[in-house]
């Protein structure tokens, strides 16, 4: 008899793989031949990256669709402001820290909503969010309503020079993306990610099979609230002023990411990147349109979930049958 | 003001909030559809209720007359044209499409009406209270809760002894076989949202005359109403009164603090009941 | 012409093929039994005439009329109705509201609550009570009830004998042969062979999909059915 064999990768997903490390080499080496305005733009579409592929995890994947990660990334954002000037803790070593905090935050709160279903379950995480921004905006030591800054002081812990600073920062925001789409990426190799396309799947099938749903989709969230802690802090590393309205701002770090998953294709890898480089193609060309731009963002949303719910990578891997990231496993002779 | 007054003033609150809720509750028990521009709709329908008040100088509970029937035929076109579509493919259509209803309405009466707040002026009605053993209690605030109380007695009668009622329940048991019923399963949530709308209009315009507003003042009243609807009990309408009570009475107590602890309270007094009763005050036995 | 005709019907869930040209003809006032194994189709097949399942216009004719691709509401309009598979009571109403519920189409005709509660009197006095508490026979009564409120043509009743006890079952098809009197037409599917074979005119034996076997009922060697039932 023939043996069979289980295979992870494709032809194109090896293919892939050899491109997507060329492009981090590139873009490592951006400071040699870029300027500071390039830097921060990628900067930010690699936290805005970095953001999609969490909430695509958690929506997409684990099925727990939240309107609430912005209060991870003020949290985060927190974290890193109040350790580093109240304690002068490294700003480095504390953004790094935004990751335990958000673990042990994240669990009495998804004791919270977990008790809630589908888009109740969405509607509370919100609710948590705001009422943690209210809470913040109450408590003087975290500067209360007007927010904290970072010193100049302390930022010059990151590096004595300006340029220094925005170097070492920059690679800092590479290294996030690309650590979290690592963390994402072997998550679903793992057999938790086996669990979670079951769960996605049918819930109840896969309870039937042993899987622990309850615990499965717990790992996620808390996982996905350090990270997202993580690259809160960031984001605010780089802007150095926070408020409670900006820390937790859902228009900001939501609305926005919800999008760009949506559009690039929720519950896929590869969906986030386009959705990413889809909005920020948008933003540049539709600059000067303010509200015109948010409303074509919403009116492509309920198109894409109305006619295409797979969004363009979806449209993409069906039509041509391709997998970029080998998170599939295949049956071979 | 004393504990009693606040107590008052809270649970006369829960009028209103309760009439928050109504559609959001509608929505849910007939069509299983959770609608996130429903703060938006009810901020939709007070800047409609602003543009029938230039236009004709009416006042603005007269203007109800213009905005319920506009809102109406409004939640029928949307539910007809647009959501129904999404009540097939599990949990993200309904979820991200009225998400993304949310965002385009708000930014379309961003673009229409500007970012500036709005009030629509009632006259003396807004001010006038009345005695009661002693305590100055708020015409308007009791003429709200009178309203939401007339509502949901209102809806309880349409659900219990109509025919069209008994057409909504049973598609909210059993869509499918309701369907093999007879029953025009796209035209009866059309008209689920419709009738939501006119609560939704009539929350919209009646908030509008209490609080300012503005284009971005939809998701807050959304919230309200969920966490009214979670206190009382998913699937019951008085339970919703109840539950918009409570938040109104906690907001009131909060706000005797400050602006910012008003809103805080509600929240907290909704985690608490999450935490001790996840089913709310009156639940439904079956989902 | 006969009152429904159906032409190479076939049905679909997904992309699973659950009937391959069914031709099934009913005359007016017929009894119909289909019987056949678990999964043979006998409730797709209902369910394919009663529009919960989409096939094309011609495949099914009700009348003279190709209503293959008309949506379930419209075909109880047009005077099919249907006792569902495991009663399918709405929960949240009453005995007599599941009743008038039947009427939701607005047929008139013969059937109406006072017909019903003639029929099956032990209805009328559990009236107000919420129709899933009643026992299972009483529960198919309902249930059968309120697909007579549309006041149809053609009455579908898919295993009204499924967990009942056999007291029971002989007491609702003596009810039923009341309606058949009146002129009824009926399709029924049932597992109870012998059941099927007594109230039924002719019948048709489904397996996987097809038609193996059609015949009189009347006095059909029982033998015969067991390599057209199981395809042995």
């Amino acid at each position: 008899m023939t043996a069979f064999k289980v295979e992870r990768a494709t032809r194109e997903s090896r293919a892939f793989a050899v491109v997507l490390v060329a492009v981090v080499v590139v873009l490592a080496t951006l400071p040699y031949w870029g300027d500071s305005g390039t830097m921060r733009l990628v900067s930010e579409m690699a936290y805005y990256l970095a953001l999609a592929q969490l909430w695509n995890l958690l929506a997409g994947y684990a099925g727990l669709v939240s309107v609430g990660q912005q209060a991870f990334v003020g949290i985060g954002g927190y974290t890193l402001f109040y350790l580093s000037s109240q304690f002068g803790v490294h700003p480095l070593f504390a953004l790094a820290l935004a990751a335990p905090v958000c673990v042990v935050m994240s669990l009495p709160m998804a004791l919270l909503v977990f008790r809630l279903r589908g888009a109740y379950f969405a509607i509370g995480t919100w609710v948590l969010a705001e009422a943690l921004q209210l809470c913040v905006s109450l408590i003087t030591p975290l500067g209360a309503g007007s927010g904290m800054s970072l010193t100049p002081a302390i930022v010059r812990e990151i590096a004595p020079d300006r340029a220094g600073r925005e170097i070492i920062v920059y690679w800092i925001s590479l290294a996030i993306v690309v650590a979290v789409c690592a963390t994402v990426y072997l998550l679903l190799r793992s057999k938790h990610g086996l669990a979670l396309t079951a769960i996605r799947d049918s819930e109840r099938a896969s309870e039937s099979l042993g899987v622990d749903t309850y615990r499965t989709k717990l790992l996620i969230y808390v996982v996905t609230a350090a990270a997202t802690g993580v690259v809160g802090a960031f984001i605010f590393l780089q802007k150095l002023r926070l408020s409670p309205e900006a820390g937790f701002s859902i228009n900001d770090w939501t609305v926005v990411v919800i999008f760009m998953v949506v559009i690039g294709g929720i519950g896929t890898l590869e969906g986030p990147i386009i959705g990413m480089l889809v909005y920020f193609a948008l933003r540049e060309v539709l600059a000067d349109y303010g509200t015109w731009y948010l409303i074509l963002l919403g009116v492509v949303a309920v198109v894409i979930m109305l006619r295409a719910r797979e969004g363009i990578w979806g449209l993409v891997a069906q039509r041509f049958n391709l997998h970029l990231f080998s998170v599939r496993r295949y049956l071979t002779r | 003001m004393n504990a009693v007054q606040i107590v008052i003033q809270g649970a006369l609150l829960g009028g209103l909030y309760a009439l928050f809720a109504i559609g959001l509750s509608l929505s849910f028990g007939i069509m299983r559809l959770v609608n996130i521009a429903h703060g938006d709709l009810i901020v939709l329908s007070a800047y409609v209720g602003l543009m029938v008040i230039n236009a004709t100088g009416m006042h603005p509970i007269a203007s109800l007359v213009v905005v319920m029937p506009v809102m109406f035929c409004l939640g029928y076109l949307l539910q007809r044209g647009l959501l129904n579509q999404t009540l097939s493919g599990g949990l993200l259509p309904p979820l991200l499409v009225t998400f993304g209803l949310s965002v385009i309405i708000e930014n379309v009466l961003l673009e229409a009406f500007g970012a500036d707040n709005r009030r629509l002026q009632a006259g003396a009605l807004e001010t006038q209270s009345i005695a009661v053993g002693g305590i100055a209690i708020g015409v308007y605030p009791l003429i709200v809760f009178a309203t939401a109380v007339a509502a949901i007695a209102g809806l309880q009668l349409l659900f219990y002894r109509t025919a069209l009622g008994r057409a909504f329940r049973a598609t909210s048991d059993d869509a499918e076989t309701a369907e093999l019923m007879g029953i025009d399963n796209r035209h009866l949530y059309g008209l689920g949202l419709a009738i939501a709308m006119i609560f939704t209009a009539l929350a919209g315009v009646l908030m509008a005359i209490r609080t300012n507003f503005d284009p971005a003042a939809g998701p807050i009243r959304l919230i309200f109403a969920f966490e009214a609807v979670i206190i009382g009990g998913l699937g019951s309408l008085w339970g919703t009164l109840l539950g918009g009570m409570v938040l109104g009475i906690a907001q009131a107590i909060g706000a005797a603090l400050s602006p910012t602890w008003q809103i805080l309270a509600g929240h907290i007094a909704f985690l608490i009941i999450l935490i001790v009763r996840p089913s709310g005050f009156f639940p439904r036995t079956r989902d | 012409m006969s009152l429904l005709q159906t032409r190479s019907l076939r049905a679909f869930y997904g992309d699973f093929q659950a009937l391959f040209d069914i031709d099934v003809t009913v005359e007016e006032g017929d009894t119909i039994a289909v019987i056949g194994a678990n999964g043979a189709g006998k409730t797709t097949f209902l369910r394919a005439i009663a529009g919960a399942l989409p096939c094309a216009d011609d495949m099914v004719i009700f009348d003279g009329q190709p209503i293959g691709g008309r949506t379930a509401h419209e075909i109880v309009r047009l005077g099919i109705a249907m006792v569902p598979e495991g009663r399918r009571l709405f929960p949240s109403l009453t005995v007599e509201e599941n009743l008038l519920l039947g009427a939701h189409s607005g047929r008139t005709g013969a059937w109406t609550l006072a017909r019903v509660y003639e029929l099956f009197p032990m209805l009328a006095d559990h009236r107000g009570r919420p129709a899933t508490l009643l026992s299972g026979g009483q529960q198919q009564m309902t249930a059968i009830g309120r697909a007579l409120m549309s006041n149809p043509r053609l009455l579908l009743c898919d295993e009204l004998s499924l967990g009942l006890a056999p007291v029971v079952i002989r007491d609702i098809y003596a009810r039923l042969s009341t309606i058949t009197n009146e002129g009824m037409t009926l399709i029924i599917v049932e597992q109870d062979i012998n059941r099927a074979l007594d109230a039924s005119a002719r019948f048709y034996c489904f397996l996987e999909g097809r038609v193996a076997l059609t015949a009189q009922s009347h006095g059909f060697d029982r033998t015969a059915i067991t390599s057209a039932y199981f395809g042995v």
